[in-house]
């Protein structure tokens, strides 16, 4: 069942997804650079050349503290697991966007964005895992593991 | 464009975006696990609102990008390199398959998670290192980058 969405829900993810649309933009014409976060993480934690990767970083990190001054209500984060589990998770998140060289913003916007057959195969095939993951934990408990 | 003044605009462009990526995030509550989890959960209360997130995302960012395809270098002088967009490997579609389990199980992709981490979130600080942690242990073998 749908979730009935309010004019603010939709208005403000529009907006969001304007505002990340936008940051792409700027980091590619202006920098030449793909907004693709995995991947500047990944680079910039291997300590490639580039400055930009880490003030990019910077940037996102200081986001929560600076939304405010823009207008942006900040968000209290409903957590889905116990630190353990965001620890399993993290690593999983950190092994497949490497192997998969990319994630949301680097296959999800810039790949296709880009028109980029690779990043549509990658974008979906990890948008129906995810939903599928989402599935099999909320909807098919198996023998009592959870 | 001297080279050190092409460097410092590089960089300071970049954190004023990485900035407004964030923004981005967190007024479109990417950052909120509960809200990726419910446009996750098809099959239960789905919340369709982020499928506009990456939607418009795609949309604004489309023109720029074939205008790289088109063009040699960026307004700062930095050669495109775009990545291949044909090369479809089993390593992709694996990645990108073991990527979806940890963002089904967690509701958190990095750039969300960075955003976390720096509003000093306790669970993103622990899934942002993780994050870490995983991408330089993938390193570790050789026919990985």
């Amino acid at each position: 069942m749908m979730v009935p969405l309010d004019f603010v829900t939709i208005r403000d993810a529009a907006l969001g997804g304007v505002l990340i649309g936008g940051a792409a933009v700027g980091l590619l014409l202006v920098d030449g650079h793909i907004a693709g976060v995995s991947g500047i993480l990944g680079d910039a934690v291997r300590f490639r050349r580039g400055w930009w990767r880490w003030t990019f970083l910077s940037g996102l990190l200081a986001s929560s503290f600076a939304a405010p001054f823009v207008g942006i209500a900040p968000v209290v984060p409903t957590h889905q697991l116990g630190l353990l589990g965001l620890g399993v998770a993290g690593l999983l998140v950190g092994v497949g966007t490497t192997l998969g060289s990319g994630c949301t913003s680097g296959h999800g916007v810039c790949g296709l964005a880009n028109l980029s057959p690779r990043s549509l195969v990658a974008t979906v095939t990890f948008v129906i895992v995810a939903a599928a993951t989402v599935f099999l934990v909320r909807h098919m408990p198996i023998w009592g593991l959870w | 464009m001297r080279p050190a003044l092409q460097s410092a605009a590089l960089t300071a462009v970049a954190g004023l975006l990485g900035l407004v990526f964030g923004f981005g995030l967190l007024l479109s509550h990417m950052v909120d696990p509960a809200r990726v989890a419910a446009f996750l959960d098809v099959t239960g209360n789905w919340n369709p609102s982020l499928a506009f997130v990456m939607g418009t995302a795609v949309i604004v960012a489309a023109p720029a990008f074939a205008f790289a395809r088109g063009h040699r270098r960026s307004l700062l002088g930095v050669t495109f390199e775009l990545p291949n967009r044909f090369n479809i490997t089993r390593r992709l579609v694996v990645g990108a398959a073991i990527f979806g389990v940890g963002w089904g199980l967690s509701g958190i992709c990095p750039g969300p998670g960075i955003v976390l981490a720096g509003s000093l979130n306790i669970g993103g600080l622990v899934f942002l290192a993780a994050v870490i942690v995983g991408s330089l242990l993938t390193s570790l073998d050789p026919g990985n980058q």
